[in-house]
């Protein structure tokens, strides 16, 4: 039986200073603690116990540029159950668990509104006329890429091996409905007089069919196996082939289709119909064609268009929904995630305008054309290029994807709640709410537990190891009604 | 809880659609084409001025 698809995304921004000197790390550092120090002086958030050197309520700028600032990364928790931190080089936001696809959503905009937030606060702490600029892409253009990371929930019995087969043509084949777009190609010894213009922004940096690395030589499947809950359940399958996407509706079908696929494989409700006979060789061939009409050679011997395949896996999410119903997606969910999905592939067919408004390698394209026969642009102009990053610039004004008419399935006001508040369907709502209330008393947060200091030896840890526990139907009343940690752990039980 | 707000577009059925002819008229291609003016327009108002240089500093190592 398939088990509830938890799920969430872990996004890298691209980042860079204009007007002053400062390394990706400390200029990542500053963003973070900037809007630490703006959102949560309030409630006390301290650092102290955890990163001596970092204590979010009394930073100064010339404290940030110092150099031994750089070792210490900024490593914090939200209320509203997200992880902010500086992840190699890069500002890095994980959503909270999500238990369906919408609230991804909803929880990827927040993220992308505290990136925005950030970069507002972190302006009051640099030299005049000095900014800092964060993009929501994967690529620098020059062979350098950043990522956007998925996780789902699956039940440990299902053998990795099925999973790793099955799911490889979906992860091949679904960035033509998922594509954040791309000028230009990065692979080795071609150009954009070879790919003037690309499906995917990740697909060229994609070395491998399987394999745990996540910098180099990267696996089209992860095998990272590293659920942060009770392992002899669960995995977390932890997807690194997706690019991140301005367009809401490309989230939601990026996480609410490839849930529904691992919920088939989980009951074994997929066939082998699509195996490749060369999964890395199709990913970027699917990517360098936006014509969409290239083919993929299967192990078989049969050649099909990557269409073709998700409009076969879309067939196979229907039989499934008629023969097990969508419970573990969210049901309404995902019969709206199906008819969204039908509709992208129909007007990715049909009339590639009409879904300008929801996919973003689409949305791009037409910017990048209108643009290029406007002005008379060759394909190597570096305008182009421009236009490409610009469309994922989070500076307010400055954003392209803001301006091409996007469709927004969530309103702004619950993306202003999401930034604080967690979701009420899993084991976040505990962590954030607890973070809120006792911010003073909680010395350690992590993914499966919450560390807690009473005020009498020892510390006290909650383990977390189940995602679906510590929802608002569980511990609303009990958080609500305890006034102090001690008396909360108290009626836990703890 | 989080469905609430969809705006749900209704979605074309297949098996009646995917074989009509694309479905936008003279007047919606107009009118999309004018959109993309307009926003061409705005665009030539808000892209980086000096475009090389931008791109060419944009540069992301470190990544995963």
């Amino acid at each position: 039986m398939a088990i509830p698809k938890v799920c969430g995304i872990e996004t890298e921004y691209g980042i860079m200073v204009r007007g002053a000197d400062s390394n990706p790390v400390t200029a990542s550092s500053l963003l973070i603690n900037s809007y630490l120090a703006a959102n949560y002086r309030k409630v006390g958030w301290d650092f102290e116990d955890e990163h001596p050197g970092h204590d979010a309520r009394g930073f100064a700028v010339d404290d940030l540029l110092a150099p031994d600032i750089e070792t210490n990364l900024v490593n914090s928790v939200l209320t509203n159950g997200a992880r902010y931190y500086v992840d190699h080089a890069h500002p890095e936001i994980s959503t909270p668990e999500c238990l369906t696809a919408l609230e991804v959503v909803r929880y990827d905009r927040a993220a992308e509104a505290i990136i925005r937030e950030s970069m507002a606060t972190a302006a009051g702490h640099l030299p005049d006329g000095a900014e800092i600029l964060c993009h929501k892409n994967n690529s620098d253009g020059k062979g350098n890429s950043y990522g956007c990371h998925e996780n789902y929930l699956l039940a440990r019995s299902v053998p990795f091996g099925r999973i790793v087969a099955q799911v490889t043509p979906h992860f091949v084949t679904r960035q033509i409905v998922i594509g954040a777009g791309k000028v230009g190609c990065e692979l080795p010894g071609m150009s954009a007089d070879d790919v003037p213009y690309q499906i995917s922004q990740r697909a060229d940096f994609f070395e491998e069919e399987v394999g745990l690395e996540t910098t180099l030589k990267r696996p089209i499947v992860n095998t990272r196996d590293e659920p942060h809950c009770d392992a002899s359940k669960y995995r977390r399958l932890h997807v690194i082939v997706g690019d991140a996407n301005m367009s809401e509706v490309a989230t939601y079908l990026k996480v609410g289709a490839t849930a529904i696929v691992l919920a088939m494989i989980e009951d074994d409700a997929l066939d082998d119909d699509w195996l490749l006979a060369n999964p890395v060789g199709a990913i970027r061939n699917v990517s360098h064609d936006p014509s969409l009409t290239r083919t993929i050679l299967l192990r078989d011997g049969r050649r099909v268009t990557a269409i073709e395949v998700q409009w076969g896996m879309l067939e196979r999410a229907r039989k499934y929904e008629r023969s097990h119903g969508l419970a573990v997606v969210g049901e309404s969910v995902g019969a709206d995630v199906l008819a969204r999905w039908e509709a992208v592939l129909t007007g990715l067919e049909s009339d590639r305008s009409s879904v300008a408004d929801v996919v973003d390698w689409v949305a791009k394209q037409r910017l990048i054309d209108g643009y290029a026969e406007r002005h008379d642009v060759r394909t190597n102009d570096a305008r182009l290029k421009a236009l490409d990053l610009q469309y994922h610039d989070l500076r307010p004004g400055k954003c392209l994807a803001d301006k091409v008419g996007l469709q927004t399935i969530v309103d702004s006001a619950e993306v202003t709640a999401a930034k604080t508040e967690p979701p009420t369907t899993t084991r976040a709502y505990f962590r954030g709410r607890c973070l809120a209330k006792w911010p003073a008393d909680i010395v350690a947060a992590n993914w499966d537990s919450l560390v807690f200091d009473i005020g009498r030896d020892p510390l006290r840890r909650v383990p977390m190891m189940e995602p679906l526990r510590g929802t608002a139907d569980h511990v609303a009343r009990l958080i609500d009604e305890s006034n102090t940690p001690a008396e909360l752990l108290a009626r836990l039980g703890a | 809880m989080a469905e609430r707000t969809q705006k749900q577009k209704p979605a074309p059925s297949r098996t009646e659609e995917t074989v009509e002819e694309a479905p936008a008229t003279a007047a919606s291609g107009e009118k999309l084409k004018a959109e993309l003016d307009d926003l061409l327009d705005e665009i030539d108002g808000v892209l980086e001025t000096n475009a090389e240089d931008f791109v060419k500093s944009y540069v992301q190592k470190g990544g995963q």
